[in-house]
């Protein structure tokens, strides 16, 4: 198993992570969503090499998934939403890029630690993608807690689902009924957030959440 | 072929496919209600003549249980709605074209939450919870004013946060089992795991716990995780309110206590009760405490679901068959009370008699008096623990104490004060709520030998 395939998943593993401190600094929403159409282009090379290594032909059907829908259809639909509500300009963040990478650094950290230690039995390239995996997933909760405005929330709730599905594949056998529910999944969640985006401009004209803790129910 | 376990998955599917596509809120509302009795019927007739499981869906004394539970206060909530649906669209709150989304997503809200209690494998299981988020957030969110939009937002981002959380714990529970039982769908497969769960892999069985605990436990409303609850609770339409805090907060605890077993199993495994303990008295404790603060009613019984949460996951957490049959009692209880609650919910003894000291009636047993249900189970659940770890009784009673306070300070203004402004004389049905209050009172005084038989029987189950 080690050698060259084991190389090779590690890479683009470890690569989805550092995608993932890519999307931490972006202070561009149209930026911010290219670097979420490479992080979904990292998953699916990573995916199909998952499929091809483990020999699972489903897995490429995951791939394709991620590669059709993560990489093209949602970053070009939220591209046009963005420009229709008119929000091309900077995203406010609640933390700065300084603080919000040492945080992610030390998320990482603890994930390595946590993962590597639990699963000594396990074989190796499913120790690491697990490591790696669960680094994406909190990554991706530091960045929806550390953005204000609800696009980029979202693009940090769809880069912790690319962690899952990282996790998913690298869980030799897992059945298919799971990763397609994850697929299924995000696209539900993505209709819902399409929705409630919309319903937020028709109110507010904003679509910055901060503007929505004005209407805070306690301060009736 | 369709069996009762089938029955309970079908009947919501089909009538919210109907729901969807048919026009004029009477009808629906009505076949709403009717969908909702039929499935209920199928749920009783699990005791009757009780299915085979099978590898994906599976039927045991414990989840008989909560179908039961659920299907009953889905069926009464149902019926709260018609009416309450019939007075929005008089008042113009809501379009016909939202009450038939409306009534359709109640349906899907049923369908997933049903599918969540029989599934057997641990895959199917989070996608029907997950579903069942969704659906909930969309019901929540249908008033879209600016509270409404905040609170569903809110909840949809906790809520799915949590639910990511809850899936990384499911694959870290695969790969514990795939080493034992083998790839593929089998290693999901509740039965099976629960079979060979001694021989897991202790330390990732523990992480995952630990990620399903904050996962699932984010669905409960438990303390560090409840942020979305008060606000789903205060804006979205009554009859989800009602839902969300009788049953959906019961599914989750489900889930819980599904892993809570599987972990019992491993003898190598950190013990699950201690961490539910813990998170079961910080959540009654800083809920209690909270309702002090709240000036909006439905927000302050959101809390109190978060209290009653607390007292349960607690009661689970400290195990043994009286505990466990404790907080069993005490999940029926808060449950038909809590939605008996939000029935009445906004009544005032003046302007509403019969709902208005309804309220007051559903208020007293909510705050643990007796000689209602809810002071027997909560009488159970502290007697159990004293016997145990009186400290941790100690606090528990505190925690009930300051919430029995709490709430019957704010009694006064919601039940007896002078109405404001213009009040709507909302002809809500009676029904629903005096049926779930009676059986609240008889559970107080007696209960019939076969329930206590049978709620003991999945207490021992529980472990």
């Amino acid at each position: 198993m080690r050698g060259l395939s084991f190389d090779i998943a590690h890479l683009l593993a470890g690569s989805l992570v550092l995608v993932s401190f890519m999307q931490l600094y972006q202070d561009r929403l149209y930026a911010l969503l290219n670097i979420y159409a490479l992080h979904a282009l990292v998953l699916a090379a990573s995916v199909a090499w998952q499929a091809f290594i483990q020999d699972a032909p489903h897995l490429y059907l995951t791939a394709v998934i991620a590669l059709l829908f993560k990489a093209i259809v949602i970053p070009t639909a939220l591209h046009r939403i963005i420009v229709r509500l008119g929000i091309h300009r900077e995203i406010e963040t609640v933390v700065g890029v300084g603080p919000a990478m040492l945080l992610g650094m030390g998320l990482v950290a603890l994930s390595m630690v946590v993962m590597l230690r639990v699963t000594a039995e396990a074989d190796p390239l499913a120790r690491e993608d697990l490591a790696f995996s669960l680094s994406v997933v909190l990554l991706g909760l530091l960045m929806m807690v550390t953005r204000r405005n609800a696009v980029s929330q979202v693009v940090g709730f769809m880069s912790l689902e690319n962690g899952l599905v990282l996790a998913a594949t690298g869980a030799k056998g897992m059945p298919l009924v799971v990763e397609i529910s994850v697929a299924f999944s995000v696209l539900i969640a993505f209709i819902v957030i399409g929705i409630f985006l919309f319903r937020i401009r028709e109110r507010f004209d904003t679509v910055d959440v901060q503007a929505l803790d004005r209407f805070r129910g306690e301060r009736r | 072929m369709i069996d009762a376990l089938t029955g309970v998955l079908v009947i919501p599917a089909i009538a919210a496919g109907l729901l969807a596509t048919l026009p004029g809120y009477r009808l629906s509302a009505r076949l709403n209600v009717l969908a909702a009795l039929l499935t209920f019927l199928t749920a009783i007739s699990l005791f009757v003549v009780e299915p085979t499981s099978g590898s994906y869906l599976l039927v045991d004394d414990l989840n008989k249980v909560f179908i039961v539970l659920t299907t009953f206060v889905g069926f009464t909530t149902s019926v709260f709605s018609a009416s309450y649906i019939g007075h929005e669209i008089e008042i113009g709150r809501l379009t016909t074209a939202f009450v038939r989304f409306y009534h359709a997503m109640y349906q899907v809200l049923m369908f997933a939450m049903n599918l969540a209690l029989v599934a057997n494998n641990i895959g199917l299981m989070w996608v029907a919870i997950e579903m069942a988020t969704l659906t909930t957030v969309l019901m929540v969110g249908i008033y879209r004013t600016h509270e409404a939009l905040e609170a569903a937002w809110k909840y949809f981002i906790l809520g799915s946060v949590g639910i990511a959380l809850a899936l990384f714990g499911t694959i870290l529970v695969y790969m514990a089992a795939r080493p034992v039982i083998g790839e593929g769908l089998e290693a999901m497969v509740w039965t099976i795991l629960v079979r060979h769960a001694a021989k897991f892999d202790p330390a990732l069985l523990n992480v995952a716990f630990i990620f399903l605990l904050l996962g699932y436990g984010t669905k409960v409303g438990l303390a560090p995780l409840h942020a979305w609850l008060p606000d789903a609770h205060a804006e979205g339409p009554t009859p989800i309110s009602a839902v969300l805090s009788g049953l959906l907060l019961n599914v989750a605890l489900y889930a819980l206590l599904r892993f809570k077993m599987l972990l019992a199993l491993n003898p190598a495994a950190i013990a699950p009760g201690p961490l539910m303990v813990i998170m079961g008295l910080v959540s009654c404790l800083f809920a209690a405490f909270m309702l002090y603060r709240r000036r909006d009613i439905k927000r302050m019984f959101a809390y109190s679901s978060i209290e009653h949460m607390g007292i349960i996951v607690f009661a689970f957490g400290m195990g043994g068959a009286l505990a466990n049959f404790a907080g069993l009692l005490h999940m029926t209880m808060h449950s038909l009370t809590k939605s008996a609650i939000f029935f009445a919910v906004g009544r005032l003894t003046v302007t509403n008699p019969v709902l208005g000291w309804g309220l007051v009636l559903g208020v007293v047993a909510i705050a643990g008096l007796p000689p209602l249900g809810i002071f027997m189970s909560e009488f159970l659940v502290v007697s159990s623990t004293f016997a145990r770890e009186p400290w941790l009784a100690t606090i528990l009673v505190l925690g009930i104490l300051v919430a029995l306070g709490g709430l019957f300070l704010r009694l006064n203004t919601i039940a007896f004060g002078a109405p404001r402004g213009p009040t709507a004389p909302a002809e809500a049905s009676y029904v629903p709520m005096f049926a779930h209050l009676a059986i609240v009172f008889m559970a107080g005084i007696y209960m019939p030998p076969a329930l206590v038989d049978g709620f003991q029987n999945v207490a021992r189950l529980l472990g």
